[in-house]
Formats: C-alpha cells, structure tokens, sequence
C-alpha cells in the first residue's frame, strides 16, 4: 500500500495520573519514551517537583479515607484491579515486551504475574493483622493488644527493569495495607505504569490512592525524599548507590521508613516483608475490671 | 471548689423522684475498679516511722469503734469489752481509750452502763442486721429500742436488695426514716456492705445514696460478708465524702469496718484518710475503724515502740 | 496534729561504690586507651560518685571487634537453649540484687527509689526473663523457619530510665544470638557498670555485652563504626535523625524510639478520680524524663473546671524531694543542662501567656530541683504545646468533640504514645483506632510489659522493643 493511503497511527503523550485524574505535568514538559532498540514509542509527561508536590497532597487527602475502609474492602478493590487488568493483558504485554525488550511469550508471563500478584496482595488485606497482630499476656489486670496499622503516604521509586510487575510488587503490598503512594515509574519504561493508572481510574480505588509520576529520578525522587509529608520512602528502582543514600539522608528529615535498594527478582513470589516495613505497629492496653 | 459534676442545685434535684434519685447517681462519675485498686495499692507503700508512727498507732486506738456482734453475746461479754475498751493496756496509762462499743441493740442498756461516764460512746447496729431483710416498722423498732437504750450511735443497713434491684427510692427513704428515728440523740452510721454491692461503682452510688438521705458516717460493712473493709473500697468512700463536702458543705464521716486486724493495715488507712481527705478527717469525730481484734495488735505495736522489743500476746488482755 | 510522714530514707548501705570504673570490654574492666574521664554525680546532692572512663573511638573499635569475636566463636554458634540460660541467670540476679541496684539507680538518676525499686527493677528482671525463653524458640516467632541473628548491635540509651533501657536493649538482642556493644548515657552510666559485674558473675562469654562509657561522641563512634551490623537507639529525636543519616547508605539496621508530646485526652464521663491520677502518673512519673509522658492535657471542656480543681489538688499531695525517701514521689532532674532546658520552656510558657502553676513545696538547696508544674490557658500554638519538655510540666488544653480532641492529639510530628480516658467502650476503641501513636492507654497510663510492644510513629521514630515483635530489630530474615 502506498504511504500517502496509509492509516496513520493515533500516537498517544501518557500523563500523570494524581489524585483520580490525568494532567500534564504543571511544568508542561514531556520526554520521549523509547523502545528497546532505540525506536519512538511515545511522549510522556516530565514530573516536575510540582506535580511531586500535588501528588503528594493528593496520597494524604485519600489516606484517611483509604485506611478507614475495612480490610475486606480493601481486598475486593486490589481484586478488582487484577479483574481489570486481566481484560488488558495483551496490550500491556505489548507495551511490556517493547518497553523492556523481551520476548512476547516472556512479556505474557510477566503480564499474568503481575495479574497474579495483585491477587495474592488482595487476599492479604485482611488477614496481615491476624499474622502480626498480637494479644499480649501484660502481668496485670489488662487488656493488650497490638495491631498493624498504614503508616500513611508511601513514595516509591519503581524498579526500573520490570516495569509492571515490578511496580505491582511495590504498589499492591503498600495499597493493600491501607497506605496511599506516589510512584514514579521506570523511567525510561513509564508507559505500563500510565496503563495501571488508568486501570486504576476504571476500577474501585478510590482517587489518591495510587498517584503516578514519570520523569527522572534524579529530579523527582529528592523532593519526595525531602517531603516532610510523606511516612516512607520506597528506593527500589534507585540504581546509583550515592543517589540512594542520600535518599536516605534526605528522608531522615522527618524519619521516614526506608526501604534500601536490594538485589530482587520480581518473577518470584514474595514474602511479606513489603507489606510490613509500612506499617506501623500500635499497642492498645484497657483495665479488665468491673 | 465544685468537684462534682452535679452541683449542689443538682443535688437538691436529686431526690425529688425516684428518676431523678436514679439519674443523679448514674451521672457520678464511674470508678475504674484497676485505676481505684492500683491507687490504694501504691499509697500501701507509704512508710510511717518513729514519731509519726507513735501518733498514728495512738489516733488509730481512738478510732475505734470495739465490735462484739456475736449470738453468743452475753452481758459478761460485753461487760469485758466494755472494760478493755476504757483502758485498753491496763500497764499503760498514755494508753487511750477507743471510740465506742459497737454491739447488738439488746445489749446497749449493758454497754451504756458499764462505759458510765467514760466517753467511750455505744454503738449499737440495727435495722435487722446484718442482713437488713425486715418490713420497715420492725427495723424502726429495732431503732428506737436502740436509742431508748441509750445508744450514742445507730450502724444500720442499708436494703442491699432494694438497692441491686435498682430500687435506690426505697434504700433512700429507709435511711431517711432510721435518721428520724434516730433524732437528735444518736448519730447514724449506714452501712453499705460493699461486698454484696460488689462493685466500686455501686459502693459510689450507695455512698452518695446515704449521704443525701441524711448519714452521719457511711460504713463499709457489717464484717459477716467477705471481702469487708478494703483499701479500694475506704478509698472510693473517701472520694465520695470529699466531693459530697466540695458540693453540699457538709462533712460525712467514713468506717471500714470488718478485716482490719493489724497496725499494718490501720495505719494504711489512715494514710489513705490522709492523701485522700486530709487532716479534717484524721479524727475519731469523722473517721472510725470497726475491729475487734486489731486492738491488741496496735497495743504490741505501741509497746514494741516504747521498749524496742517486740511484743507478745501474753502481755495483752484478750476480753 | 496533722499527719506528718517522718523521712524514711532507704539506706545506702547495700551499695558499694567505687571511686572509679573502667570500661567493660571482652570481660574485662580495663581503661581507656587515652586515661580520659569524666564524674557522675548524685542530681539530688551534687556529690559525686565515681570516676568514669570516657571511651574513645579506639576503645570502641576494642568493644566492637570483641563483640565481633565472640559473636563468630561463641554466642552466634551457641544453642539458643544454652544462650536462654545465659539469660535467666541474668534475671535471677538482677532480682537478687535488685534493692542494690534500685538505691543505685535513684542515686545516680535521680528518681525515687519507690519508683526504681517498684518499676525499674521488676521490669528489667522480667525483661531478661521474657526474652530469655524466647532464645529457643526464635523459629516460631513468625519471622522465618530459620531466622539468623544480625551480627554486633551498637546500642545507645538514654538517662532516663538507665538501667530498664539497657534490659530492653540487650534482652532481645542476646536472646536472638547478637552481641552487643552498649552505651549508656554520661550522667547515669553506674548501673549499667553494675550490669557489667553482673554479666561476670553469671559468666557470660567474654565479648558478648561490653559497656563503654562516654558522652556524645563516644555514641557518635559506635555508630560510626564500620563492623556494627544494627545500630539501637533511645533518645532525642534530633540524635535520633543525625543517626538515621549516619547510617544511610550503610548495610546497617537501625531502630530508634524517640521523643514524644503525648496527648492525655479525658472526657466527661470519664472516671474522674482515676483520670487524675492517670494526669499525674502521666507527667510526674519519673520527673517527667518519660519519652512517652502525658505532657498535653486534652480536657474536654465540659469537665475542665471539675478536672482542673482535682488535679491541682492530688498535686498538692505529691511528695518532692529525696530520692532515697520511701515516701517520696517527684524526685530530682537528671542533670543541670536538663534543668535549664525545662525552666527555659517553661519561662518560654509564661511570656506566651499561658498561666503557670505549682503546688507549694519546698525544694531542698542543693542539686536540680523542679517543682510539679500546670500550664492552663495553653493552645497549640504555644512551644510548651508542641516541644518536648521531658520534665514535670503538664500543658492543659481544651476540646468539645471527640474529632476535635483526634485532630489535636494528632497535630504533633510526633507519635509515641497517647491516652484516652472514657467509659464509653465503643468511643474508647473509636480513639483507639484514630490516635496515630504506637501506644495507646486507654483508662490507665504508662503501663510497661516485657510482653508489650512499643514504639512510635513519625518522628518519635521505628521498631518496636518488647514482646514478639521486639525480636525483629535483632534478626535477619
């Protein structure tokens, strides 16, 4: 056919997704994502420390609110999102095997086990307090108790090599507890995140819950580090060990929960110990009298 | 200093109906049963030595009230007690003599005569005790022999069925009638019986019940049921009679009764008077302590503080 | 005559004081590499008391490898059942010499024996106890079927509760196979000296505990020291946030219970009697050196006249003064610095307007005296509102609604610990829920188990010490 008849595709700039809705970044700047090889594949929104800023505000409107529903509730919507993301496997395994450069069938796997994992998280949600929740034999006339509770908002660095289920694998465990995030995306690989936001837009979860930034670590990252709004700090796509330290320095600032870098592979089931470096931990103690 | 929340306008509401009488006493303020026991337990760890000791075992002897409350009570009995508690350490004349005498209405026209012109009052229990399970007129009667004795003092009970069955109109106007009867020639102690009210709440309740019908003393227990006179439980009357004071301006006195047995333990009390209430009370006037056996064992300790040995009960009369 | 308790001074005698102590490395009490030292003193009297050495960054580096020697060769390797052991030995002894040790620590802290004889010591037998049974039991805590001990816990603690801070400190860490290398603070370090003759006479393996004593930088060299697996601290929020730093970017593990500007919220139908004395066991217990101190009064305003008029007078009754009188309450501030930082704020109170009041009560001359002390009038915009004062000042303020008194107890940086006192069970577990601190007390305050976990939110800091929970901080998953 010749190029003049040609369709010609609707190419699509992905924006930020903050409290529920999709703007361009405040700064009005975009950057161009690329596949693996080098090849156009879209314009993306440059998070600026703005756009850091509003979602940031965003996570913590929708924090009591999200913390307050029961955990069963907070099941079914992760649940949800898995049903959701299910109906959008081809595309996004598309989109993961241009982004990351892998083979369709190795791009289908990650697809379904991050389908998968959202499942796994969702069962978590009302059952994490029954694994670390305790009631504890004080020696008195008391009633004790100790229940986990959502630390608040949660920023995360996403990995930057797996760029959904690695991002599901940070997101699902934070949101699952009862935390609100604000992720900023593979960098170079924002495109699935934009998808799962607007997965997320289309399913249960309530706006803010999830906000999601794309732009550049080294200009985004600090301002959450420095947040004095944000309870935890997620460096898990931080590849330069001086960027991540002094992350870490940075978070200091108001003692947010840090959780380093570490050697990880997404594809394996994980433990729970994503769910619970954001929680918090409270004792109740009561007299037992009459 | 209005301490409670119902002012003394609220209290003059109080009695007016039987709801207003339910809905004053449960608007007092509730008693966390760990809190009032952990309070009484850490003020148990006050330690009383040398001079202020001598004067706390000393006021302790004058506060009490010596209880003979016996079926097997006779005039010789009581003749005994009533001797011991003139001179309670005939060997030692600083010894005091105790408050008063507390026995059965029968046996007041024997106390009355045998403590004389000593000072040392008789008490006398009545209202059906210990129990209190009689129709009013008997309880009135029971009174008003009591007093026609001459007793200087009337322990009655209060209607712990009426009272538990919520009926607190019925407790209210019984005490009201005893205090009639009781005129102005005998003060009225009303006893509550803590342990069958079983909890500090309803030892509150009952305390304030008492006080608003007209008691001069409110009184833990009749010493037949168990637990009798506890800390906790000295503690929360205290309390009541402090705020019924800050409300009202009038002063009620407090008795535990029943289970006091050692100086340890009277002397635990009177610390609690002390932090609880304070000097105004820390007289035989407002506070007494009903034993029959503590007696004796605050004799040893007056004696060990004398000689610096310790004591033993061959030295002490057993009436 | 009134009733006028005569003193009833615990003696002295049971404790054998030396003139000076070294620091305790690998066993061994040895001195510092450079002959430094500084005194501690008696905050009630002033007097000194002994001798300390000052450990320097080569002392420490002494400490640290023989923890890391004893945790390779013995402690690492041992059976937990035999570590256990190890442990109750400890508890019995510090039970057995525990009246020592209570005189002790209120001589060199400050704080009324009834207090260090009926608190601080029963809890740090029953600490060494609890965490002691856990040694053989480590792969049912719910962390793993294995789960490995981190390696050499550096541990700094504070003066307020000296030798209670160490318990929680070591326990858990021994118990999960750590060794440990501890610094207590510079003007409380004798019973954690005591502690060190104590783990001679249960003949612990040399290197698994070693003390070394000093002051800022000391603490700053342990936790600087590159063979420190896990880094523990208790204290300000500021040391506290130069740690965090410190250790960023490190393979370290850090816990750290901070500071605290806890709300006491009291409603109107609260026990009232009971509540007031849950205010003043709140903000008078240990001088109010109480990282999780009730030192902001929520009242709610229907009762505040009523709460006001009881609370001033149960005040009246507290007993300040000799530490080592039996009947003594309020004992003496820690330290002169700590002095000048509460009179400071409280001076910082008054010109803000808010109106000061103490019970009258006569404070001995000599050593650091602070009478118990209210603030009414107080807002949160006030400093003695907002900042930690760690001594016996209690701020008052007021709220209408139980979201009000959430969004005040709340409105602090803070989240260590908060109070609720109502009979109403669903509105106590309601507050329960909302209050964003790690412990909340409910119709009581300042209760402490061996069993119960605690530590705080936000800047009051991560990880928890006591119970199950507590063995996270010391093992690997």
């Amino acid at each position: 056919m010749p190029a003049e008849s040609r369709r010609v595709d609707v190419r699509k700039t992905y924006k930020l997704f903050i409290g529920g809705s999709f703007p361009r970044s405040e700064s009005g700047r975009t950057y161009v994502v690329e596949d693996a090889k080098g090849r156009f594949v879209a314009n993306a929104a440059l998070a600026s420390r703005k756009d850091a800023r509003d979602a940031v505000v965003a996570a913590r409107k929708a924090f009591g609110g999200w913390a307050g529903r029961t955990p069963y509730n907070r099941g079914q919507v992760v649940y949800r999102v898995a049903e959701m993301l299910e109906g959008r496997r081809a595309q996004l395994a598309d989109e993961v095997a241009r982004g990351e450069g892998i083979a369709g069938k190795r791009a289908d796997e990650a697809v379904s086990a991050a389908v998968d994992r959202l499942v796994w998280y969702a069962g978590w949600a009302d059952k994490v307090a029954q694994v670390v929740g305790t009631s504890n034999p004080v020696a008195g006339p008391y009633f004790d108790f100790t229940l986990p509770e959502p630390t608040g908002v949660v920023a995360v660095v996403a990995p930057q090599d797996s760029s959904l289920l690695g991002l599901v694998d940070v997101v699902a465990p934070a949101i699952v507890t009862g935390n609100t995030v604000v992720v900023l995306a593979a960098e170079s690989r924002p495109v699935p995140a934009v998808i799962l936001g607007e997965v997320l837009a289309t399913s249960d979860v309530p706006a803010g819950v999830v906000n999601v930034l794309t732009g550049k670590v080294a200009e985004v990252a600090p301002w959450l580090a420095s947040h004095m709004d944000v309870n935890a700090l997620d460096l898990a796509g931080v590849e330069e060990p001086a960027v991540a330290r002094d992350l870490e320095v940075a978070a200091a600032d108001n003692l947010k929960r840090v959780l380093r870098p570490r050697a990880e592979s997404w594809d394996d089931v994980p433990d729970i110990s994503r769910m619970l470096w954001a929680l918090e931990t409270k004792t109740v103690w009561h007299p037992i009298g009459v | 200093m209005t301490t409670v929340s119902s002012s003394a306008a609220g209290v003059d509401e109080a009695t007016r109906s039987p709801s207003t009488l339910r809905r004053f006493l449960h608007g007092l303020p509730g008693v966390d049963q760990v809190g009032a026991e952990a309070r009484a337990t850490g003020l148990a760890t006050r330690s009383i030595k040398t001079t202020a000791k001598e004067w706390a075992l000393d006021l302790a002897v004058r506060m009490i009230d010596l209880t003979t409350l016996e079926g097997q009570d006779t005039p010789g009995k009581v003749r005994a007690l009533c001797a011991k508690g003139m001179r309670p350490d005939p060997s030692d004349g600083t010894c005091p003599a105790v408050a008063a005498i507390c026995v059965y209405s029968d046996m007041v026209p024997v106390a009355k005569e045998a403590l004389a012109r000593s000072g040392v009052k008789v008490a006398s229990v009545a209202t059906a005790f210990p129990s209190g399970r009689a129709a009013l007129d008997v309880k009135l009667a029971d009174t008003h022999g009591a007093v026609e004795a001459g007793a200087d003092e009337i322990d009655m009970v209060i209607d712990r069925g009426a009272f538990l069955a919520g009926d607190y109109q019925r407790v209210h106007d019984e005490i009201v009638a005893v205090r009639q009867a009781c005129g102005d020639r005998a003060h009225l102690k009303v006893i509550l019986e803590s342990g069958e009210l079983v909890t500090y709440d309803n030892v509150r309740r009952a305390s304030w019940l008492a006080m608003l019908a007209g008691a001069d003393f409110i009184k833990t227990s009749t010493g037949k049921i168990s637990p009798a006179a506890t800390l906790p439980v000295t503690l929360v009357m205290l309390e009541a009679v402090r705020d019924f004071r800050d409300t009202t301006g009038r002063q009620v006195g407090v008795k535990p009764a029943g289970g006091i047995r050692t100086s340890k333990e009277a002397l635990r009390h009177l610390i609690l008077v002390n932090e609880t209430v304070g000097d105004d009370w820390l007289s035989p006037d407002w506070f007494r302590i009903g034993a029959s056996s503590l007696l004796n064992d605050l004799l040893m300790q007056r004696a060990k503080m004398a000689t610096g040995r310790y004591a033993g009960p061959d030295y002490f009369t057993l009436d | 005559m009134g009733f006028e308790y005569a003193p009833a001074p615990e003696s002295r005698a049971v404790v054998d004081l030396r003139s000076s102590y070294g620091l305790f490395v690998d066993g061994e009490f040895t001195d510092a590499t450079d002959g430094r030292t500084f005194k501690s003193v008696s905050p009630a009297t002033e007097e000194v008391l002994a001798e300390v050495t000052e450990a320097g960054p080569g002392d420490v580096d002494r400490a640290v490898r023989a923890a890391r020697r004893a945790y390779n060769k013995v402690w690492s390797r041992m059976p937990g059942a035999e570590r256990a052991k190890y442990l109750f030995r400890i508890a019995r002894i510090v039970a057995e010499r525990s009246r020592e040790l209570a005189v002790l620590e209120s001589l060199d802290n400050g704080k009324p024996i009834r207090e260090s004889r009926d608190v601080d010591l029963p809890q740090v037998a029953a600490h060494f106890f609890y965490y002691a049974g856990w040694a053989d039991k480590l792969q049912y805590a719910g962390l793993g079927q294995d789960p490995l001990p981190v390696g050499v816990a550096g541990q700094i603690i504070p003066w307020n509760f000296p030798l209670l801070m160490l318990a929680w400190k070591i326990a858990p860490a021994l118990a999960c196979g750590n060794t440990v290398v501890l610094k207590p603070a510079e003007t409380t370090p004798l019973t954690a000296l005591a502690f060190a003759e104590i783990c001679q006479q249960a003949d612990l393996p040399a290197g698994v505990v070693n003390i070394v004593t000093g002051a800022g930088e000391t603490g700053r060299a342990l936790v600087e020291h590159d063979d420190v697996d896990k880094i523990a601290f208790t204290g300000s929020t500021e040391v506290g946030k130069a740690i965090a730093r410190t250790v960023a970017g490190t393979r370290k593990r850090t816990t750290l219970e901070l500071g605290g500007k806890a709300a006491n919220v009291v409603f109107d139908d609260a026990p009232l009697d009971q509540a007031v004395e849950g205010i003043v066991n709140g903000i008078f217990f240990n001088q109010g050196h109480v990282c999780c101190a009730g030192s902001r009064l929520l009242v709610q305003e229907s009762v505040y006249d009523e709460v006001l008029a009881r609370l001033k007078r149960r005040m009246q009754t507290l007993r300040v003064g000799d530490p080592l009188d039996k009947n003594t309450d309020v004992g003496a501030i820690n330290s002169a610095e700590q002095l000048a930082r509460i009179r400071e704020l409280s001076d910082v109170g008054e010109r803000e307007g808010a109106e000061r009041w103490s019970p009258a009560c006569q404070l001995p001359d000599r050593g650091y005296w602070f009478p118990p002390t209210v603030f009414t009038g107080v807002s949160q915009a006030h400093r003695i509102a907002r900042e930690e004062i760690f001594g016996p000042v209690l701020s008052v303020l007021t709220f209408r609604t139980p979201a009000e008194a959430v969004e005040k107890a709340n409105n602090t940086p803070y989240g260590l610990s908060a109070g609720v006192w109502a009979e109403k069970g669903s509105r106590i577990l309601w507050m329960a829920d909302r209050l964003r601190a790690g412990v909340v007390w409910a119709n009581t305050f300042n209760k402490f188990d061996p069993t119960s976990p605690f530590g705080g939110y936000k800047e009051s800091g991560y990880g928890r010490e006591g119970g199950r929970h507590g063995l996270e901080a010391y093992l690997a998953r």
